[in-house]
């Protein structure tokens, strides 16, 4: 368990976040120029905060009050850059080796064929960085902090960079990460989708400090914290694929509720996530009949909120889990929405794009 | 090569020995200095830009007699060498001292500039990837800054080669101990009929800088290759 508590304060913006990432992927989640970037350095140890205190398991990172601060490489933390920073003097394989000649010889660590089959990087061994493409350099990235025998992984928007093809094309990758190796991660993101896909907890990040924590599905279901924006807003349902029916729709069972989703690549039993995007979804107040939509989840209201503009934003239960709905505040009157009220919650079943789905 | 008289001969020799060695022992506080300046902020940084761009600026006899009120045998440090049975009065010893500083600057620049250019990004990633500083600066900084402490080399090299006022300001125009090339070539052009000795001594300074330029040019492309050549 990673426990950071810093405050550092720059001439124009500062940052004061006290947070908990237990095992698995804790996403840190907020807009650019949140100050994601700085509390994963401050974790790295390449930004020292004024004060602050970061333990890791049993052992100190830093402790400001005790004058303790742990020079980077003695934190064995692996990192992610988002720019890759692969050494450009040094192949493919140099690169991924580096790490490996500073780790503790008694470290526990990945063995390096393993880590490059996993990675799909065998073929890229002997390049130079110069002679790779972009997603080839993070995926070698990738294994460079994964061999460096760390005891959690720092990943600081390792896809930012990269564009839609080529996020598809690491996504999988983290995920096997996630999966199957049993080091702690610590992800840095402001993209939903990829949150939603990767994070077992979330810390949200506004403008320095953590404005709500706990697990994926909690936060990114409380319409209170929308650290994206009302916009990028989604809650998460888990759900078992139960079969692919023949017209390339794919059935699921999310708490006893089926769930009609275009194809999941994914066999049946698997448990899968789906990310649905709070406008995507349509509120009815009776069960809606002669619908082209095919997903219709009864549920009851829990929160009726409004921000500024037009919209508000509802969540409501249902026995598939948290729903966020965005819909005009018109319309939320018209309909007397208020909480415990009972509704019907509509999704498209196209409206579910497959990187929502993992 | 026979058409060298013998002291012609000696005065090549020597001048090659002289640039060597003063290559040679400044390219360990070249490339620290260069790192200091390229890297570290401490006070006095300005101060120590200035001295060692001081002997680029200076004309070179100031810079001799500078060398000869310190480093002489009656000179502070000089005469603490001297304990040590250092001398670099009227030697060839002095000779690669006086180049060596002479063409300090020059390689400086060079090492610096290059390792200016290496984004500091990835010695964090060598740090936070187990290396401590003085690793990082191994494996990171030197490798990647090896096209430009190559061409400070030549360039230091060049410039020894071709070192003449603070040479003869510090330590004279002895034959066979401190009359190299450049001196050699002022001494025949004082005598009568020494002109063509003076002419074949030119000619090897043209050839050797020539093929000084065009080893800095083969190896710098070659490394520039090595260490990556595009940015990662």
């Amino acid at each position: 368990m990673l426990e950071v508590s810093v405050q550092h304060r720059f001439s124009d913006f500062s940052i004061n976040a006290d947070f908990k990432a237990p095992h698995g992927v804790t996403a840190l989640f907020g807009r650019s120029g949140s100050g994601k970037t700085s509390i994963v350095n401050a974790v790295a140890g390449l930004l020292m905060p004024d004060e602050g205190r970061i333990s890791l398991d049993d052992d100190l990172l830093l402790d400001t009050s005790r004058k303790i601060r742990l020079r980077p490489h003695r934190r064995r933390l692996g990192y992610i850059f988002q720019e890759g920073r692969l050494f450009p003097h040094l192949s493919a394989r140099g690169n991924l080796a580096y790490g490996s000649y500073f780790a503790p010889r008694n470290a526990p660590r990945e063995n390096f064929d393993r880590v490059v089959e996993m990675l799909g990087i065998g073929q890229l061994l002997d390049r130079k960085p110069g002679a790779l493409s972009g997603g080839e350099k993070q995926r070698v990235a990738i294994g460079r902090a994964l061999l460096s025998a760390p005891r959690m992984i720092l990943a600081d928007e390792p896809l930012a960079a990269l564009d839609e093809a080529r996020k598809a094309e690491i996504l999988p990758y983290l995920e096997r990460l996630r999966d199957e190796v049993s080091i702690p991660i610590l992800y840095v993101s402001h993209s939903v989708s990829e949150v939603a896909r990767l994070a077992t907890s979330v810390v949200a990040i506004e403008n320095g400090k953590v404005t709500s924590h706990g697990p994926a599905v909690d936060v990114l279901g409380d319409p209170a914290v929308l650290p994206a924006g009302a916009r990028e807003a989604g809650a998460l349902l888990t759900a078992r694929v139960e079969t692919h029916h023949e017209d390339g729709i794919s059935e699921l069972n999310a708490g006893g509720i089926p769930l009609f989703l275009p194809r999941v690549p994914r066999n049946p039993g698997s448990e899968i996530r789906i990310r649905v995007a709070a406008h995507d979804v349509i509120i009815s107040r009776n069960r809606p009949e002669g619908l082209s939509a095919l997903n219709i989840l009864p549920g009851i209201v829990q929160e009726v909120r409004s921000g500024d503009g037009p919209g508000v934003m509802i969540a409501l239960d249902t026995k598939a889990g948290r729903i966020l709905a965005r819909i005009t505040r018109r319309s939320a009157q018209t309909l007397e929405l208020s909480p415990g009220v009972h509704v019907h919650a509509v999704i498209k079943t196209v409206s579910v794009a497959p990187h929502d789905v993992g | 090569m026979d058409w060298l008289g013998p002291e012609e001969w000696n005065a090549v020799l020597l001048s090659l020995r002289v640039s060597f060695w003063a290559v040679l022992c400044s390219l360990p506080p070249g490339i620290l200095v260069a790192y200091a300046l390229a890297r570290w902020s401490f006070p006095g940084k300005q101060l120590l830009n200035g001295l060692v761009h001081l002997p680029l600026i200076l004309p070179p006899v100031v810079t001799g007699y500078l060398l000869l009120l310190t480093m002489g045998t009656q000179g502070a440090i000089g005469g603490l060498f001297a304990e040590f049975g250092i001398v670099f009065a009227f030697r060839w010893s002095g000779a690669a001292l006086a180049a060596a500083i002479m063409a300090f600057p020059l390689m400086v620049r060079a090492i610096r500039l290059s390792m200016e250019a290496i984004d500091p990004k990835l010695e964090q990633a060598g740090a936070t990837l187990g290396a401590s500083p003085a690793w990082v600066f191994l494996t990171i900084t030197l490798p990647m800054s090896l096209p430009g402490i190559i061409a400070g080399t030549i360039l230091a090299f060049a410039k020894a080669m071709g070192e003449f006022g603070a040479t003869i300001t510090f330590v004279s125009n002895i034959p066979g101990q401190t009359r190299t090339v450049p001196s050699a070539i002022y001494a025949f052009l004082q005598v009568p009929g020494g002109e063509s000795a003076a002419i074949r001594l030119v000619i090897v300074s043209v050839a050797i800088a020539m093929a000084a330029l065009f080893l800095s040019e083969l190896v710098g492309r070659r490394v520039a290759s090595k260490v990556g050549g595009r940015n990662a």
